[in-house]
């Protein structure tokens, strides 16, 4: 389904991003990428869409190479491919319901998209979406009316708009409190197994991740370090990808559910 | 507490009476010649200056009385007498500032989108910020002066005046404002595979939109101002009346202009800032 092989970027400036990296997504599969800050994870995600340009390796989706298309085709591709981000980046001055539609960018004519015409389909598939992520009541407000989790909904919406055959999702609960984080995190997977969407999540907040995915890749420096499932995530996995610090209560809380992200990050630095 | 203490002692056992201050800004100047220097030059120039304004005092004392008769031309403005001239000049001004605005707006967005670094190819971005640079650089009567050599005196010179500098003021400040525009923004939409000009339409221009209108209104009322100074030059408008009036001596008749032209730009600008609150 995605395969990427030997994956590298060297940014402008000279350091290393990443360095090859091989990942293979299955199909339905989710994934959480976690790793300290500057460890390649947005880059990485980045190359997927190739919002970042690699530089040496290959990104194989669904048979096809993303890092040697046309424009035009690489648009196609995008479309294909639903992102979400940190701090939403909705466009606010535009509605809940114009933001939705957005994600049809792709399939739509310029001139359409201009005079806010979208096919029939596309605004049933955006309402349908809106009520799948509860906001419907709310969809001729302004984006930046809405609080940090409602816009994370609407970001949603719009990636899911895309119909999408694989998610990328950047820091999705970053800029949001504990509960709506842990709600964000839930709808993600909710939505992802309702249509058997492959997805990878970047998430720096670890517990969170344990508590909700199954597959965890650690990055660090632009390497992989760790691919396997949460329980393989003991203290000397966390130690090699974040460095030396007591975690206990970050591994070993992990299976319980009701422990949220707070509690087990008090135990971590108690 | 002990840090101050501690220095507070030490002040006391190097014989100072007083406690010296613990903290005191740091000089701009590294020592003491240095600003003395500075301040010397800077008052010498100044003296030296001010003694080489020759002042006739006989002149300042005819434009006195002249500045007299013009006060009084104030005191008793003469619409009528010239009402025909003021009228068509008024006239021409309004237009020529409605039009000129119009098109500037329409044709700073072109040159707008074309000088932001952030969305625009670079050869585009140069050809742009260069016609820019080259229309700020002028001021409007030295355009207008230009203008009204190539297609002589009237109307039509003030227009292409306030035109050009219209798209240089508007075309700078949204180009700035677009590189300016949230970068995540512009990054998601790229991201739904969205081709560059409904990246503009959804990314860029909800953002800096309330901010051209703003902009746009102030201009316009920029445009008033200076359709009546492009008009001394020969460029059509209320300015040409107003010279000619000047130059027979017709203060009343000046006066009255003057007074319109208050009245417009006040109502201009009260509108223009309401307007603009409205708008953000």
């Amino acid at each position: 389904m995605l395969e990427i092989v030997g994956l590298s970027k060297r940014y402008a400036r000279g350091d290393l991003a990443l360095s090859g990296v091989d990942l293979k997504v299955q199909p339905g599969e989710v994934i959480a990428l976690i790793g300290p800050s500057g460890a390649g994870k947005s880059t990485l995600i980045r190359c997927v869409n190739r919002l970042v340009e690699p530089t040496a390796g290959r990104i194989v989706l669904d048979g096809q190479d993303l890092t040697r298309l046309s424009n035009q085709d690489l648009r196609r591709v995008r479309r294909k491919i639903g992102m979400i981000f940190q701090e939403f980046a909705l466009v606010e001055r535009l509605t809940v319901m114009e933001n939705v539609l957005s994600g049809r960018l792709g399939y739509v004519s310029f001139l359409r998209s201009l005079l806010r015409r979208f096919p029939t389909d596309d605004v049933a598939r955006a309402l349908a979406l809106l009520d799948r992520v509860g906001l419907t009541e709310h969809m001729d407000k302004r984006a930046d009316q809405l609080s940090g989790g409602q816009r994370q909904r609407v970001g949603i919406a719009r990636a899911l708009g895309q119909t999408p055959s694989l998610l990328l999702i950047d820091e999705p609960t970053a800029s949001l409190d504990p509960k709506t984080s842990r709600q964000i995190m839930r709808l993600i997977m909710e939505v992802c197994a309702e249509r058997g969407l492959p997805a990878i999540i970047n998430i720096h907040d670890v517990p969170l991740a344990l508590a909700f995915v199954s597959r965890i890749v650690g990055l660090k420096q632009g390497e992989k370090v760790f691919d396997g499932p949460p329980s393989g995530l003991g203290p000397e996995v966390l130690s090699e990808i974040y460095g030396d610090e007591d975690w206990s209560g970050v591994a070993a809380d992990a299976e319980s559910e009701d422990i949220g992200p707070l509690a087990a990050v008090a135990g971590a630095s108690a | 507490m002990p840090l101050v203490q501690g220095r507070a002692a030490a002040a006391g056992t190097t014989g100072v009476s007083q406690v010296a201050p613990l903290w005191v800004k740091p000089a701009l100047f590294r020592a003491p010649w240095q600003k003395w220097l500075f301040i010397g030059l800077a008052l010498g120039y100044l003296v030296w200056a001010t003694g080489s304004v020759d002042v006739n005092w006989a002149r300042v004392s005819e434009g006195l009385v002249r500045a007299a008769r013009f006060l009084q031309g104030f005191l008793a403005p003469d619409f009528r007498s010239r009402g025909e001239d003021i009228w068509i000049g008024l006239q021409e001004s309004i237009t020529m500032t409605i039009t000129a605005t119009v098109a500037g707006v329409l044709l700073s967005v072109p040159f707008g989108l074309g000088a932001a670094r952030n969305i625009a190819p670079v050869p585009v971005y140069f050809f742009c910020r260069g016609f820019i640079a080259l229309s700020r650089s002028f001021q409007e009567v030295l355009i207008a002066i230009f203008l009204v050599a190539l297609f002589g005196f009237g109307p039509f010179a003030g227009f292409l005046t306030l035109t050009v500098s219209t798209i240089g003021f508007l075309g700078k400040l949204l180009a700035e404002d677009i590189e300016e525009a949230d970068p995540r923004c512009i990054e998601a939409i790229r991201a739904t595979g969205a081709g560059w000009w409904q990246v503009v339409v959804y990314a860029v221009w909800p953002q800096v939109l309330p901010r051209l209108v703003g902009l746009s209104v102030y201009r316009f009322d920029i445009n008033f101002r200076e359709s009546a100074v492009v008009g001394i030059v020969g460029a059509g408008g209320i300015g040409g009346t107003l010279n000619t009036a000047m130059d027979r001596y017709e203060y009343d008749s000046a006066a009255a202009m003057l007074i319109i032209i208050i009245l417009i730009v006040l109502a201009t600008e009260y509108s223009s800032g309401y307007i603009r609150r409205r708008v953000q």
